[in-house]
Formats: structure tokens, C-alpha cells, sequence
């Protein structure tokens, strides 16, 4: 076991793992399900079906050519009953695919394992799987594995550390799937040549790390660091720092200090799918909050409705107020339950009114607990008042676009100052002014 | 029940911190000091700080009003700031001044510049100051501890007079230390001042990096230079007495006048330090932490400027 560095800043947040122990139940086949064209960072896709079509599991239903995408695939087997644009999770309508199961779920024809020599098919078939980063962001996988040319890859990390509350998403994987965990970092290691493998995971998990190292020992090349636990530790550059002591300059990517990161999910799924070739059509909830019944930890089809999926866990035993996509630190909030789950969620919470309303804001004092917390070594303080004023000479100097929006400043903000949502509201000014200035 | 959901920006959930917790510790932290000054210079001083906490509140309760703004005396900071003039006001001041000196803090420092953070001096230090101005006389006039209350010159006083090599009757390091001196009701007890400072650092409420920057340059400079000779100035003696206690632990510290940044913080300590230690030294004034401070609060947003931290990962900052 290593233990490397460790990040300035950070806060602690309470953890709420209320659902670590709870087995991952599958959860029973929706009468619809609703795919939306767009579950990556990058271009959507094209749905690749009409209305009327029959579909079975795992066929595919939107691609492009694109290149910074992943295509997506049908979770069912029945009819596609419409194409159209439908609320999606940010609050936006995007072009979506929804299709009446049969009960049947028969499996598409072209489902079998892929076949890989090279570098190149190996990435090819895991774009399509559908891959995307399972942590949360949703970045195409294939992207991930695919280096710019000439930048040396010596390192691949795991990304266990799941620092926000209420999620235990990977926690389960670890538990559940450790060997495929190992696995898929094998594949990754051999297709990509890469010899040392670090897998993070924050010391409130003892049992994951025991359960990790247990696994790792069977090889070499990979080790378990374990990390302290601190929000948020699992933001791709604090992980990195922790585990190898590298910084990732401003601007610049992991690759750019010769590391990829994974999320454990997401590398437990190349194994499975190597050894099936089964894209990437269901996905481990945590559903939590104080709103509900009973959390859990359900395997949901993608597209079931978030409506589903709560009812399926127990139902609500007050009202829902807030419901989010994601951890409480930076999950978003969702309009109506009708919305999809999405290849990257990881978790669905819904809290009831007293965890809902929103605090009221009061002055800064200048304390700096703020700038104490920044992971990135900010000042948030003046980005706030600076977006307030819309002064986007000042947001710039005050390095506006290096927040990576982790939620630190707000969370312990006396004053309780929407900092994050004026950062947020400054990156888009700095944005605006520089298409209007022609940069 | 579609509609009804509360969508809102991420963070959701919020640290148990608050402005008015933080206010709360820092009176906390002021009560060993004022009780150390009521029992030296007895029930007077306690009617001073009475005095001036009221004028405070009402300022701040009765400006909110006039300016239709929304009221903010619950978050205590005008307390604070009452309490924190009271201590820095010597106890035999006629009250109706405290009472002036509580309103010029409040309605001219504080709310005139926006209210509460938006100041750019101590409000109870330019009352302080504002005071020591208006009626000089009632402003020296020290007394010394005890029942038999004699009129008497500060510590800091009789070093200036023992410096220059004149006769002069210099307190011993136990006296200041515990505060049975002449001197402002909430200044002179050292010790009283270290337990309020150990606890705010304790509750995280301010950091070492000022009072330690403050108080270490005092030391050296008055060591080098505060003696007939180089080298032989009594630093002791100049860190004990004074508002050198009372200023780094609870007026350079002040969030509102103080810098953000670590780096920033520890210019501000030093600049106060050599400042408060020229003022000692070289003007005709005993005392300089008031001023010291007051000036440092000035540069403070050229500070915080100068002193932007690079990103995590080491990008040059823009100055």
C-alpha cells in the first residue's frame, strides 16, 4: 500500500454511505424506456431508428461520425414508439429514442465478443461499447485510451476514490466484481503498454481497499494507494496529485504528465464486455436521500425513468423537493422525474423540503475559509463579486476558467454564498466576450 | 407535483459555518479581556462596554433602517465591533464619548462603505482613533488598577522616558503580563488576551500567520533597536505592553481589513510589526499599533492583488 501526496484545500463533507451494504439488485424491466441521443461530453448522435422499428438488446440506435462521441445502444428488445426531443437532465430537450419493451429482451445478432490484434481495433471496439466515463463527466472512453501522438503514457489510475456522499457506486463494484475490476485493468495494460497501475480509494473504505489489495496482489504491476478522506479527493487532478505527486497544469490534460484515469466502473466494464461484447446498456444506481423509503443500489436499464427506478427501490416516504442526478457536491438538479438515467449516473437522490430549500445568502466577510478550501488554489471570493459585475478582465486574471466547479467554496462558506453558481456564471461571460472579441 | 421540484445550482448540501457563529466566538474570545478589565478597573469599565455595544447595535440597527435596507444586527459584527472599541478605550472616558465613538464606527466605517466586509479600515479602531483626536485629554488619561485609582502614565510611556534617559518607573514583565497596569480597559492583560487568541485558533476562526508575523517583527525591531545601544532594547517589555496583544490577535486579524491569502497575511503581520515598532521608537506617540494597523488595512487591496496564487498545477499568476 502507497500513500503519496496530498491535495491543499479540500473540505470534509459528511459521507452518508448509507448503502454500502446493500447488494446491487436488478431492477425489473421497465414498460418503456426513453435513450436520449446525447450521454457523453461531445457531439450527439444520430438515432439510427423510426418509429414503428423492432429493436433487440444491444442494437445500435444513434451514432455519428463524429469523433468526440460514443454510440448509443437500445437497453430492450420491443418497437420504437417515437423519436422526438425530450426533457434531458440539465433541463434541455435532446433528441431521444423511446421504445415499448416486449418482455422478451432478445439479444441483437451482432453481440459477440470483439476481436482485437492491434492498439487501433482495441480502440475501436471499445467505442463501440458505448463507453463513457462512468464516474459522472461521461467522456468517451475511446478518447481516453487514445493518447495524442508522442506523449508517453507510463501510468494508468483507477479512479476509486468516490468522495461524494451518499454515492457508493464503485464501492459495490469493488466489492461485488473485484476480479473483473483486475481483469479490465489487464486488458487496458496490455493493449496500451502500460506497466504500473494505481488504484485510488479513500481510507473511509476499508473494506474495498482490503478487498482491492486482496485482488492486486496477483500482480505486480498494480498497487492500491490509499487516500485520505477529504472532498474531493476523486476530481481527476487531485487524484492524480495524490497518487503519483503530478500536477496537471492549467489547461492541459492527464496525458500531458503521462497518465490516463479511469473510473473503476468503467474499466470493470471492458472486461465484461471483451468477454461478451455487450455495449454499455445498464448501469449501478445508488438511489438515496432522505425523501425515500429505502435506499439501494439497483442495476437500471438506461432510459428507465427516474420515476421507475425510485418507485422500484421503495418509493418516497415525504414529497421529493430536489431531486439530483449524482452526488449532493456536484450532481445536478433534475426538473421533473421523467427524465432518463443516463450512461454516466451514478446515483439518484431526492431529499424532502428540509434539505431542499436553498440557504439565504448573506455578505461576504472575507473570511478565506473559501480560498483555504480550493482545491485549485483560487480565489473564489473575487470570482464571485467579479461574475457579479460581469467584469471579465478581472475573471481572467483571477483564473476563472481553471475552477473545476468541485462545490469546496460553497460548501463552507459561512455566509453561504452561491459561489459556484456565480463561477459557473462567469466562465460563460468570459466565454461570451471572447467569441464577441474574435479570439 | 412535476413542477414542484426545487432545481438549483450544485452544490446541495452546505458546512454548518456561519457569519453569525464566527461573530459569536470572536465575543467569546473577548470575554477573558473584559473581564480582567472589570475586575482591574472595576464597574466603570463594565458601563463603558455596555455603552459602547448599544451605541453599536442601534447604529447599525436604526442606519439599516434609514438606508431601507434589510436589518442585520443578528449577525452580531456590531457587537463585535462595540466590544472591541469599548476594550481599546481607557476606562475613566466619559461615556456619552464611547457612545460618539460607537457611532462613528458603525455609521461612518461600516455601513457608509456598505456594510458589513465592505469596510476597508477596523471601524473600531478609526473610532478609536477618531476619539484619541476629538478629546486627547479624556483619551491619555490612564489610571492604575486597584480601589485607590491614581492617575498614571502607561508602560510603553515610561519606556520612552527610561529610553531617552530620563527617570522613569518601568512595570515588571509579571505585571503586564497579567495586566495590573495602567492602560485601555481590554489592552493591558496579556494573558487574558493569549486564552481569547488560543481560542479563536482553536475554532478556526483566524489563523497564526498575522499575529505571529505581527508580534515577531515588534520583537526583533524593538530588540535591535529599541535600546540605548543596538542590540539591547527590552523586546519583552515592548511585546507585553500596549495594544500590541489585543491588536495582532483581534484588529489585524479582522476579516473584512485583512488580506485572503497566507502570503498576503504574513505581509500584513510584518508590515504591521515594523510599522507599530517605528511609531514606538521614533515619533513622539508611545503607542502605534492603532495607526500601524489602520495603514496596513489601507494596502490591504493592493495586497490581495499582488498575491494572487497560481492555479493548482503552476500556471504564472498575472499580477
Amino acid at each position: 500500500m502507497l500513500f503519496k501526496s496530498m491535495f491543499k484545500g479540500g473540505v470534509n463533507v459528511p459521507h452518508f454511505k448509507r448503502t454500502k451494504d446493500c447488494e446491487t439488485v436488478k431492477m425489473k424491466l421497465p414498460e418503456k424506456v426513453v435513450i436520449p441521443m446525447l450521454q457523453h461530453i461531445g457531439a450527439p448522435c444520430e438515432p439510427y431508428v423510426q418509429k414503428g422499428d423492432e429493436v433487440k438488446v444491444g442494437q445500435v440506435i444513434g451514432n455519428t461520425d463524429k469523433f468526440v462521441s460514443a454510440p448509443v445502444h437500445s437497453s430492450v428488445s420491443g418497437v420504437v414508439t417515437g423519436v422526438s426531443p425530450r426533457l434531458y437532465a440539465g433541463g434541455v430537450y435532446i433528441t431521444s429514442v423511446e421504445i415499448k419493451t416486449d418482455g422478451k429482451q432478445e439479444l441483437d445478432k451482432s453481440i459477440k465478443p470483439p476481436k482485437f490484434t492491434s492498439r487501433e481495433e482495441f480502440i475501436g471496439a471499445i467505442r463501440k461499447s458505448g463507453l463513457v466515463g462512468l464516474g459522472g463527466a461521461g467522456f468517451p472512453a475511446h478518447i481516453k485510451l487514445s493518447p495524442p501522438q508522442g506523449k508517453k503514457i507510463d501510468t494508468l489510475i483507477i479512479n476509486a476514490a468516490e468522495c461524494e456522499p451518499f454515492i457508493t457506486s464503485d464501492y459495490r463494484e469493488i466489492i461485488e466484481n473485484s476480479w473483473n475490476v483486475l481483469n479490465g485493468i489487464d486488458i487496458v495494460m496490455e493493449s496500451l503498454k502500460i506497466n504500473n497501475v494505481l488504484i485510488g480509494i479513500e481510507d473511509n473504505k476499508p473494506m474495498a481497499i482490503k478487498e482491492m489489495e486482496h485482488v492486486a496482489s496477483k500482480s505486480d504491476k498494480v498497487n492500491v494507494v490509499k487516500l485520505k478522506s477529504r472532498y474531493p479527493q476523486g476530481a481527476e487532478k487531485m487524484l492524480i496529485y495524490a497518487t503519483t505527486g503530478r500536477k496537471v497544469p492549467p489547461g492541459k490534460l492527464p496525458s500531458d504528465v503521462g497518465v490516463i484515469v479511469m473510473n473503476v466502473n468503467s474499466i470493470s466494464f471492458i472486461s465484461e464486455y471483451i468477454k461478451t461484447g455487450m455495449p454499455l446498456i445498464k448501469k449501478r444506481v445508488t438511489v438515496d436521500g432522505t425523501a425515500l423509503n429505502n435506499p439501494s443500489s439497483l442495476e437500471v436499464l438506461i432510459g428507465t425513468s427516474l420515476s421507475e427506478v425510485f418507485e422500484c427501490s421503495g418509493g418516497f416516504k415525504e414529497p421529493p423537493e430536489k431531486v439530483l442526478m449524482g452526488g449532493p457536491m456536484m450532481g445536478i438538479a433534475q426538473f421533473s422525474l421523467e427524465t432518463s438515467v443516463l450512461k454516466q449516473t451514478n446515483a439518484l437522490l431526492a431529499f424532502g423540503k428540509k434539505e431542499a430549500m436553498l440557504p439565504k445568502s448573506g455578505a461576504c466577510i472575507r473570511c478565506g475559509r473559501c480560498v483555504e478550501a480550493c482545491p485549485m488554489n483560487l480565489l473564489p471570493l473575487h470570482l464571485n463579486s467579479n461574475a457579479l459585475k460581469e467584469n471579465v478582465e478581472e475573471l481572467e486574471k483571477y483564473h476563472v476558467n481553471d475552477c473545476i466547479e468541485c462545490g469546496s467554496c460553497s460548501y463552507t462558506c459561512p455566509a453561504k454564498i452561491h459561489l459556484v453558481q456565480s463561477i459557473r456564471l462567469g466562465k460563460s461571460q468570459v466565454k461570451k466576450a471572447s467569441v464577441k472579441g474574435g479570439k | 407535483m412535476e413542477n414542484k421540484l426545487i432545481v438549483s445550482s450544485s452544490p446541495h448540501i452546505r458546512g454548518k459555518a456561519s457569519t453569525q457563529r464566527i461573530m459569536l466566538d470572536v465575543i467569546i474570545a473577548l470575554l477573558p479581556a473584559a473581564i480582567f478589565g472589570i475586575y482591574f478597573f472595576g464597574l466603570k469599565a463594565a458601563l463603558v462596554i455596555l455603552v459602547t455595544v448599544i451605541s453599536c447595535v442601534a447604529s447599525e440597527y436604526l442606519t439599516r433602517v434609514i438606508l431601507k435596507r434589510e436589518p442585520t444586527i443578528s449577525d452580531l459584527s456590531a457587537v463585535v465591533t462595540g466590544v472591541l472599541l469599548a476594550l481599546n478605550l481607557p476606562p475613566t472616558i466619559p461615556l456619552w464619548m464611547a457612545a460618539v465613538g460607537g457611532v462613528v464606527a458603525i455609521v461612518i466605517v461600516k455601513q457608509l462603505f456598505g456594510g458589513l466586509g465592505q469596510n476597508f479600515m477596523n471601524p473600531a479602531l478609526v473610532a478609536r482613533v477618531f476619539l484619541l483626536n476629538a478629546f486627547a485629554k479624556q483619551m491619555t488619561t490612564f489610571i492604575t488598577p486597584g480601589p485607590d485609582a491614581i492617575s498614571s502614565a502607561t508602560p510603553l510611556f515610561q519606556m520612552k522616558e527610561f529610553v531617552k534617559g530620563n527617570e522613569a518607573n518601568l512595570s515588571g514583565y509579571w505585571d503586564l503580563f497579567v495586566g495590573n497596569i495602567s492602560g485601555c480597559i481590554g489592552e493591558t492583560s496579556v494573558i487574558a488576551l493569549l486564552i481569547g487568541g488560543i481560542y479563536l485558533l482553536f475554532r478556526r476562526v483566524i489563523t497564526l500567520d498575522i499575529p505571529v508575523a505581527f508580534i515577531g517583527s515588534v520583537a526583533l525591531i524593538t530588540w535591535i533597536f529599541g535600546g540605548q545601544t543596538s542590540f539591547t532594547g527590552d523586546w519583552i517589555y515592548h511585546v507585553l505592553s500596549g495594544g500590541l496583544m489585543i491588536g495582532a490577535f483581534f484588529m489585524a486579524t479582522d476579516y473584512a481589513t485583512s488580506p485572503v491569502t497566507f502570503k498576503g497575511r504574513i505581509i500584513m503581520g510584518i508590515g504591521c510589526g515594523v510599522l507599530t515598532a517605528v511609531i514606538r521608537l521614533y515619533t513622539s506617540s508611545p503607542e502605534g499599533v492603532s495607526y500601524a494597523i489602520l495603514l496596513m488595512n489601507i494596502c490591504v487591496p493592493l495586497i490581495d492583488r499582488y498575491t494572487v496564487p497560481k492555479s493548482f498545477g503552476g500556471e504564472k499568476a498575472i499580477a
